[in-house]
């Protein structure tokens, strides 16, 4: 403790910290080089934002765990409250809205629910008896917490939100133990409604995402454009990449996207699979932050939400990769700390505050007096 | 009924680490999959990507190859290129068709006809096909378009070259025009080259039937471009390879002269090279412009273009076709000498030849007259008599063998050959045989016997030359051509003949050449166009009901080196429209000074040279209604 490093300096979290700042530092760099070899318009807002949104998840970290357990409920009734305040603003304005604009920034209520169902349904499960978990009492609140914001952002329509929702809510439920016939059962209705849904659930525009991923030669030109573009742009960087600033499927505008969605496929024909190796390195190193946080909770609530929120960000992360390399449909998801985009970092940096709090706050075993 | 097990905290703590440990498995092996897909693509698929993304960035186009140019026996230009902006619509692209060329037409103040054109045209194009909107621009109308492209797609200005024929319509029916690739043509050879904007091929004429030599090898430029299709900057250019240049045997000299003496009429003058056979000019009156043609034709032009009774669109050298009338008359003498025909026996003329019961006149009463007077005077009682006694089928072969109703074997799209008639052909043609007036009228150039102005002037060549004269267009070194049948003495009688038309008391003395040491022979020919009826000769009335006007020569007298022929269409006679344009042409060709002035003195009167007379034309024509052209009129 005789450090020459005052302790408030000391205790923070580097670990996390060097990596979010590896991954925004190589992040900013592709974007400055995107941008012609300028910070503007979009390399410089994105370091200065995440300056702001690190203090804010070091402020979030001090903060204890009780705290975040005794706002989950609240804060998901809030949000559903402004899902609906979305929708009728959406509705007088004549068309869909996402966002409420509060003037110095908007918000975007169906992108904060993503972390708060993380939080709702670890609060849930953790007040739920163990001996009641094979039940049908786990069953039905969990359901009616994922359908009530789910419907609500799918007549926006925002797909992506509500499989999102799924995917942290399912991750939550599976970790706490919910009997894995139900897993198996939900894979299995997947595989069956799917079909249904693309026929009569999916606007045009939807189904023409999913042929295109499906097959997407077959529109060069057109939809299939973006996936076309950013496998041209990762194959033609090779190993080591054309180097820094010479990227021409980003600078001659052949790629779409290119500092948003597909930044992944920007930094690879610069950097080659080298710079692709590297960010998923970081992200490697992220991941396993986030689950040994997880595993050395103290805390049921503690364990879930560290692990769901970590599964939320690797959710962001698979999606984005596997549609920039084609493996995955389009989907409107940024590269987490890497894309430019203030909402999104904005949610990773909430998560990221929280598995912090929780890395700072392991707590008690249950059972045991604090 | 089984106990339900109970579950304790220990329990889901354990159930969470192990589930905890699968889900990070997942984790990998999702991050495994996408890096080992990277690495595919990036590594084994590296070369297939590298090229795409090359062929993103670099936009190659087509550099048209500039056709080869026409040039005569001497160097001189007949069809060149010329540098020029263009501007063009590629239909596929084109987003606001109306507004567009609104724009253009503002921008490059172009006419309502070739509004008009454009609109036309678009209708019909097919997909990449470049429509012309304007070329020969100057290069602050070329960049009022240049800037504004971003807001015009499917507009396509270039810097390129355009055709230009320095003689204009002089050269019309020669050269042809060019013109941008039919859909027909395109589909049956979908070569991308067809459809670069700026590239032409031959419409008609020399430019369509040698299009394989004066084609050329395009070049490319390649320039790096972003996906909106701005140009970065210009990477290499490999540059076109031009068209052969093609000589032509024309003296364009003299066929620009012989074109604008034909003044107002509709005829043709043909000009051979006694020596080789060589076409030194072949110019046929009056005739559309190739210049402005080949840009795409207006509604107006085309409708000034139909409405002329001179028939602008027809080559009268090679396919107008007449009844040779008086003209073969030398021909019918070599003949008449060749079937033992003493020369010095004498024919006597009253007026009119009796066959049964019909009477075939004469123009005069010659009295007695031998073949060389008989020439001279165009005395028809003599050939009637001796044709007659030797029969047609004893002239036909000589017609032939001076060219008569003769295929050349010349680069042109369509030639027509006449008919030189004998018994055999009128029981092949009409199941009938042949009669003694037929005889009496084909020997003096009636009746069955047709033949084209190009034709003509070989004949006179022939006669002339003594030699079977072969026609070319195209410079070459060839063998000297071979005699023909007849004997040294019988040419002199018929030249002689010949030589008196004009230098003697013939029906061509005014047009005597006014040039000393070189005298030109000739004969008249004056073409009925319908039957006699009366008292009307056909030397007044509508213009389409008087005679033709035909004139052979061949200068000089006593070592022929030119043969020609001059028809004029409705001349109403040979001595009076033809002789005076064969006397200038063959004027201007040793001495050119001489010729200019009587040239600049007639084309006073007839309202300026051939560019001023159809710009004045075109001016009377605009605003009147017009139906649209053809896509391609010669076709």
């Amino acid at each position: 403790m005789n450090s020459v490093v005052p302790a408030p300096i000391a205790t923070l979290p580097w670990r996390v910290i060097f990596i979010l700042t590896a991954l925004v530092g190589f992040g900013a760099t592709v974007l400055y080089s995107a941008a012609g070899g300028h910070l503007e318009p979009w390399a410089g807002k994105h370091v200065a934002r995440f300056l702001v949104l690190l203090a804010m998840a070091i402020v979030m970290s001090r903060l204890r765990m009780e705290f975040w357990k005794s706002i989950t409920f609240p804060l998901y009734l809030a949000l559903i409250f402004l899902l609906i305040v979305v929708e009728f603003l959406g509705f007088v304005g004549g068309g869909s809205q996402r966002w409420i604009n509060l003037g110095i920034i908007t918000l975007q209520p169906s992108e904060l629910m993503k972390p708060v169902m993380v939080l709702a349904a670890a609060w849930f499960f953790d007040r739920l008896p163990p001996n009641r978990i094979n039940g049908i009492d786990a069953i039905w609140p969990i359901a009616a917490l994922l359908v009530i914001p789910s419907a609500l952002v799918v007549i926006q329509p925002d797909f992506d939100a509500a499989i999102a929702y799924a995917f942290g809510l399912g991750v939550v439920a599976f970790l706490a133990g919910l009997p894995l016939i139900y897993f198996i059962g939900a894979a299995a209705a997947v595989a069956i409604l799917a079909p249904l849904v693309y026929f009569f659930g999916m606007k045009p525009y939807q189904q023409d995402r999913v042929l295109i991923f499906l097959n997407p030669e077959n529109d060069p030109l057109g939809a299939g454009y973006h996936i076309t573009q950013s496998k041209i742009a990762i194959g033609s960087g090779g190993i080591f990449g054309k180097g820094f600033g010479n990227g021409t499927q980003s600078h001659l505008d052949y790629l779409p996207e290119g500092h948003t969605d597909f930044v992944f496929a920007t930094m690879a024909e610069e950097w080659g699979i080298v710079g692709g190796f590297f960010i998923l390195g970081l992200y490697v190193l992220l991941m396993r932050w986030g689950l040994t946080v997880a595993m050395e909770s103290k805390t049921r609530y503690g364990q879930l939400v560290a692990s769901g929120l970590t599964c939320t960000i690797f959710f962001y992360i698979m999606i984005n990769l596997l549609m920039v390399v084609g493996l995955a449909p389009v989907a409107g998801i940024p590269l987490p700390f890497v894309s430019h985009g203030g909402s999104s970092m904005l949610t990773m940096m909430i998560c990221v505050g929280i598995i912090m709090s929780i890395e700072r706050h392991p707590g008690a075993k249950r059972g045991q007096f604090s | 009924m089984k106990v339900e097990k109970q579950v304790t905290s220990g329990q889901l703590d354990f159930t969470f680490t192990r589930r905890a440990v699968f889900v990070g498995g997942v984790q990998a092996a999702i991050g495994a999959t996408v890096a080992a897909r990277m690495s595919y693509i990036a590594v084994a698929d590296n070369e297939k990507y590298k090229l795409l993304a090359e062929s993103n960035r670099v936009n190659l186009t087509i550099i048209p190859p500039r056709r080869g140019w026409f040039i005569d026996r001497y160097g001189k230009p007949i069809a060149t290129n010329r540098a020029d902006f263009r501007v063009d619509i590629i239909p596929d692209r084109l987003v606001r068709k109306d507004e567009t060329i609104a724009t253009l037409a503002q921008l490059l103040t172009l006419s309502s006809d070739d509004v008009d054109r454009i609109n036309r045209e678009l209708k019909q194009a097919q997909g990449f096909q470049p429509v012309q909107v304007a070329d020969g621009l100057d290069y602050e109308r070329f960049a009022a378009v240049s800037v504004r492209l971003p807001d015009l797609p499917g507009v396509s200005p270039r810097q390129g070259y355009s055709r230009f024929y320095p003689s204009g319509a002089a050269v019309g029916h020669l050269i042809g025009y060019v013109g941008t690739v039919s859909a027909e043509e395109y589909q049956k050879n979908k070569n991308p080259l067809l459809i670069t904007p700026g590239f032409k091929v031959g419409k008609d004429g020399l430019e369509k039937t040698l299009e394989d030599r004066l084609q050329g090898e395009p070049g490319a430029k390649r320039t790096e471009v972003t996906a909106r299709g701005k140009i970065v900057r210009e990477l290499t250019t490999r540059p076109d390879i031009p068209g052969k240049p093609v000589q032509l045997t024309i003296d364009i000299d003299l066929h620009n002269y012989a074109a604008r003496r034909l003044g107002l009429e509709s005829g043709s003058v043909v000009v051979f090279d006694c020596l080789t056979g060589d076409i030194l000019t072949m110019a046929s009156m009056p005739c559309y412009d190739p210049n402005s043609f080949s840009d795409g034709i207006g509604r107006i032009e085309w409708k000034m273009l139909n409405s002329d009774d001179h028939i602008p669109m027809l080559n009268k050298a090679l396919q107008g076709l007449y009844p040779p009338g008086s003209t073969l008359k030398p021909m019918a003498g070599l003949a008449m000498l060749k079937h033992g025909v003493d020369p010095e026996e004498t024919v006597t003329c009253g007026g009119g030849y009796r066959l049964g019961n019909r009477v075939f006149k004469c123009l005069g009463r010659h009295g007695p007259v031998n073949m060389a007077t008989a020439i001279m005077k165009s005395c028809n009682t003599y050939f009637y008599s001796i044709g007659r006694r030797i029969g047609y089928d004893n002239i036909a072969p000589i017609a032939r063998e001076l060219g008569l109703g003769q295929e050349f074997p010349l680069p042109f799209p369509s030639q027509r050959y006449g008919t030189v008639p004998d018994s055999e052909w009128k029981m092949r043609k009409f199941g009938q045989k042949w009669t003694e007036s037929d005889t009496l009228n084909a020997v003096i150039g009636q009746g069955y016997i047709i033949s084209s102005p190009f034709q003509l002037g070989l004949m006179a060549a022939r006669i002339a030359s003594g030699r079977n004269l072969l026609p070319e267009i195209i410079k070459k070194n060839r063998a000297a051509p071979t005699l023909l049948s007849f004997p040294q003495e019988h040419l002199d009688v018929v030249r002689k003949g010949m030589d008196l038309v004009v230098n003697g008391a013939g029906t061509a003395v005014r047009s005597r050449l006014q040039l000393e040491n070189i005298a030109m022979a000739g004969k008249t020919g004056t073409a009925q166009v319908r039957r006699i009826e009366g008292a009307q000769r056909g030397q007044s009335g509508a213009w389409k009901y008087r005679d033709h006007g035909l004139f052979v020569c061949f200068a000089p007298v006593d070592q022929p080196r030119y043969g020609a022929a001059v028809v004029i269409e409705h001349g109403m006679g040979g001595a009076r429209a033809a002789a005076p344009i064969a006397k200038d042409v063959l004027t201007f060709l040793y001495d050119r000074e001489q010729a200019m002035k009587s040239l600049e003195a007639l084309e006073a009167g007839w309202g300026g040279n051939i560019e001023q007379r159809m710009a004045a034309k075109y001016a009377a024509f605009q605003g009147q209604p017009a139906d649209p052209p053809p896509l391609d009129p010669t076709g």
